[in-house]
């Protein structure tokens, strides 16, 4: 998948974000981190639900975030989608500080994501779901979102061939005429994740990738992160430990919304804090996994 | 035999009208959970703009394309700055604000031009049995309906404006932009309301002339479904054809008696729709 300088931030049809990315690079650790997150605290009401978290996400790599119910997971993937804005710390993407940015900003930046609710249009069939998902690749300023890209015929059938494309590489071009609401929910589930891959983004996160597979689906899901760190970045929340040691190269564990450890697999899986906090319930895990 | 042939040919270029009125009432039903009830005030400022624009220049059309463009322009203003404003407390605020914008709209083409009814011209000649005038007005709308139907299903924007209504927080994430999309919608349905308004009204323009149409439409699109673009313009012509016969075989004081019974028998019975699809959508 080409992914990479095909939209730099400098051009300037993404003069409609700028405004939301700090063009000065920043001085420290913007070589080999694709995403950082710094010192982020997120309260609702009289709820901690992130506290002075950092993560440094590096390019081409599966990590994993995990922790008991209610850790703050979800909340960390809503801060780096703008759909929550911290109390404090900082974003960066690339290098640079991303100041106020809006969901509708993500595509353009190269990130995509699946829901943990899937989050399918209901009334779309499964290839115009895809399609609604190549965004990225549309223009940005008024007149091209109205039009789409550029509004041709041409576009349009290119849009409708990545989508498909990529239906096929997850092997379900076969109901791309289906509404998701028909469909097996492992179905869906890689229909969401064709949703995000058709944007061929920079850095994909994932919201429980695995809850409701199959034993074989979850083979297959492993076999397909690790081809997917060929071409792209992941960041995956889950509650299978067992998925999560078999793919990730780094795993960060939360607890009460803080960091509780980070490192590889092994390092993890041996910290004493983590087995306390979580490795400890195992089974109380496995068991809320299912839920 | 024949009265009922006539009947049903003067119920076709009425209904065209319900159908096009009831399609822009869907359009932003569909989006937004909204029934647009100013709809027909803003179609009825931009026929008084019309009306003024061939008093003005003699020409028909040019006042034509003038109610099109200022009934686009009007739907694009009331989302901007009204209805964006209220639509995040509640659909609820947004359907009393359209409501009052209604009597607003209503009562200011009554201050500017008053409430005498003035001539409004037809498009063409309009004697006979199915006129030039009716036969365009049936084709108008066919045209428009097939164009806002392949705008939906066959292009980009149509697919981002249906993306953004059936989940308005995941499209924004895909990167559509969702208010763009629904003041597009605005925009477009107001276009179709105001090409209904300029079907619908003459031979004579004042404030209330577009009311009784309004509920028929109304009753068209919650006769086809108000998530229906299709059923809606089936409905219209439908209503048309049944609402003229009542009113040629049993009198014509039952038409809006027979609409209200369509439209309670219809909600009370299947409230999606004699076409629609029973979803639950967005509680």
């Amino acid at each position: 998948m080409p992914l990479r300088d095909r939209h730099a931030e400098t051009s300037p049809t993404n003069a409609h974000f700028s405004s939301a990315v700090e063009m000065r690079p920043m001085t420290s650790d913007s070589s080999d981190t694709l995403l950082a997150v710094r010192g982020v605290t997120v309260r609702f009401g009289g709820l901690v639900a992130l506290h002075d978290v950092e993560l440094t996400i590096r390019p081409r790599t599966v990590v994993g975030v995990i922790g008991p119910n209610g850790a703050g997971k979800t909340t960390l993937f809503n801060v780096v989608c703008g759909f929550v804005r911290p109390d404090s710390g900082t974003l960066h993407w690339r290098g640079q500080r991303l100041r106020r940015h809006r969901p509708h900003q993500l595509a353009k930046l190269g990130i995509s994501r699946t829901m943990q609710a899937l989050g399918l249009f209901a009334g779309l069939t499964v290839l115009e779901n895809v399609m609604t998902g190549a965004n990225r690749h549309a223009g940005s300023g008024t007149v091209a979102a109205l039009l789409g890209t550029a509004g041709s015929a041409r576009d349009e059938r290119d849009l409708r061939e990545r989508a498909l494309a990529v239906l096929e590489e997850l092997d379900v071009a076969d109901v791309r005429d289906a509404l998701p609401g028909s469909l097996p929910y492992g179905v869906q589930k890689r229909v969401a994740l064709a949703r995000a891959l058709v944007a061929e983004p920079d850095l994909l996160l994932l919201d429980e990738p695995a809850s409701g597979l199959s034993s074989a689906e979850m083979d297959e899901l492993v076999g397909r992160l690790r081809w997917l760190r060929e071409s792209t970045t992941v960041v995956l929340v889950e509650h299978h430990m067992d998925l999560v040691m078999r793919v990730c190269d780094e795993i960060v564990v939360l607890n009460f919304g803080e960091v509780i450890a980070t490192g590889t697999p092994e390092r993890v899986r041996a910290d004493p804090l983590v087995l306390d906090a979580y490795l400890g319930n195992a089974a109380d895990g496995e068991e809320r996994a299912g839920a | 035999m024949n009265t009922i042939w006539h009947l049903v040919l003067n119920g076709i270029s009425s209904g065209a009208v319900y159908a096009a009125l009831g399609l822009s009432l869907v359009i932003i039903y569909r989006a937004t959970r909204v029934v647009n009830f100013a709809q027909p005030a803003l179609a009825l400022i931009s026929a008084y703009l019309a009306y003024a624009t061939t008093k003005a220049t003699g020409s028909y059309w040019l006042g034509f394309a003038v109610a099109l463009l200022a009934g686009t322009l009007l739907g694009v203003l009331v989302e901007r700055l009204l209805i964006r404003r209220v639509s995040r407390r509640s659909e609820l605020s947004s359907i009393i604000v359209t409501l009052g914008l209604l009597l607003v709209l209503q009562a200011v083409a009554g201050m500017i031009w008053s409430n005498e009814p003035h001539a409004f011209g037809y498009a063409f000649d309009f004697r006979g049995r199915f006129s030039a005038t009716d036969l365009f007005a049936v084709s108008a709308v066919l045209v428009t309906a097939a164009g806002v139907l392949l705008l939906f299903k066959f292009t980009p924007l149509g697919l981002r404006m249906r993306a953004a209504a059936f989940r308005p927080e995941v499209a924004k994430m895909l990167g559509v932009r969702v208010g763009l999309m629904l003041t597009a919608g605005w925009g477009l349905a107001a276009l179709v309301g105001s090409l209904a308004g300029m079907l619908a009204i003459p031979p004579f323009i004042s404030p209330n002339v577009l009311d009784k149409v309004f509920v028929f439409a109304l009753t068209a699109a919650v006769l086809g479904g108000l998530d229906n673009p299709v059923g809606t313009i089936v409905g219209g012509f439908a209503l048309g054809i049944g609402l003229s016969c009542i009113s040629g075989l049993v009198g014509p004081e039952l038409v809006p008696l027979a609409a209200l019974a369509v439209l309670v028998l219809v909600l009370a019975v299947r409230p999606s729709g004699l076409f629609g699809r029973t979803i639950a959508r967005r509680v």
